[in-house]
């Protein structure tokens, strides 16, 4: 931190006082042993630093604007809807986003289903659609729970689902990755396709929230 | 390996680590094994992770389904509703008839 401004109080300097900041991974056991690996690996000649950070830039990019631009283009064009849930991956594509050749399922809140996905194994999620995944995400917490009573884990997100719909659980923990296409909220009628996807959150296409 | 169930097929979920000491990595959670469902669909047939996670092939490629659940039948004193489900990708070797 910066000791450059002026302290005209009385501090107990046993310490550095630094700002609270999000825990510091960075001299982690694994963190020095990637790093170490990534040397290791440009000093061979393997790949380059550029195409190190090339990546870095890729994945920064990535983000859940695809994955909402997807919904509202399906909200406001039911070819494309069908396209979507009969082939995520080939309507992903069409809107020149590539899923790498991974499999991707749309499924479809409706009236009478509400869908939410989980990866109990891991923490599979379809990263080029809806960027890096949240930390509760990966949490043992949600992927433990999520599974065996969705619906109170729900209620902690917000979300209160009827005993009339069906909540289906989706655990993803093979070669699929899913995305859930939220129901479109009533009063959007006449909006813009891109008016439509501001209304799209991460959480709808997680499936742990509506709109 | 042909895929020899389709859509609406009774399935149930082997324990092939109780019942044929498979060790490592393994993909059929523990929650869903012994419990029976339904076929939902045929997602293509993949390589075998439990190879795979080792440096193997993955070969031959096993087919791989989404199996659907009730989830009263999955966990015991569910307190959702009667019809909530659970939708879990399990590879046929993992299978047989429910």
């Amino acid at each position: 931190m910066s000791h450059a401004h002026s302290h005209d109080h009385h501090h107990d300097h046993d310490h550095d006082h630094a700002p609270i900041e999000a825990e510091d991974t960075s001299s982690s056991d694994t963190a020095i042993l990637a790093d170490a690996l990534r040397m290791v690996l440009i000093e061979k000649g393997i790949f380059t630093a550029a195409e190190v950070q090339d990546q870095l830039t890729l994945m920064e990019g990535r983000s859940d604007r695809n994955g909402a631009a997807m919904i509202a283009r399906a909200w406001v064009d039911a070819d494309y809807r069908d396209a979507l849930l009969a082939d995520g991956a080939a309507a992903a594509q069409a809107l020149g986003y590539d899923t790498k050749g991974t499999p991707l399922i749309v499924l479809e809140n409706t009236a009478k289903v509400h869908n939410v996905v989980v990866c109990t194994l891991c923490s599979c999620y379809p990263v080029t659609l809806l960027g890096p995944s949240p930390e509760w995400y990966k949490s043992k917490a949600y992927r433990g729970r999520v599974v065996r009573d969705p619906r109170s884990v729900l209620r902690e997100f917000g979300t209160e689902i009827g005993p009339d719909r069906e909540v289906r659980v989706h655990d993803s923990t093979a070669d699929m990755r899913y995305m859930i296409m939220p129901k479109r909220p009533k009063d959007s009628a006449g909006m813009t396709e891109d008016a439509l996807a501001g209304l799209i959150t991460r959480n709808g296409l997680i499936g742990v929230a509506e709109l | 390996m042909q895929a020899i169930f389709g859509p609406g097929d009774r399935v149930q979920v082997m324990d092939l680590e109780a019942e044929q000491g498979l060790t490592g990595h393994m993909r059929a959670p523990v929650y869903c094994r012994g419990k029976t469902g339904e076929i939902e669909r045929f997602c293509g047939a993949f390589g075998n992770p439990e190879t795979l996670a080792y440096g193997g092939d993955g070969t031959p490629a096993q087919p791989l389904y989404r199996v659907r659940f009730k989830q009263a039948d999955v966990w015991p004193g569910y307190a959702g509703a009667a019809n909530d489900c659970i939708e879990i990708e399990v590879y046929q070797h993992w299978l047989k008839a429910g």
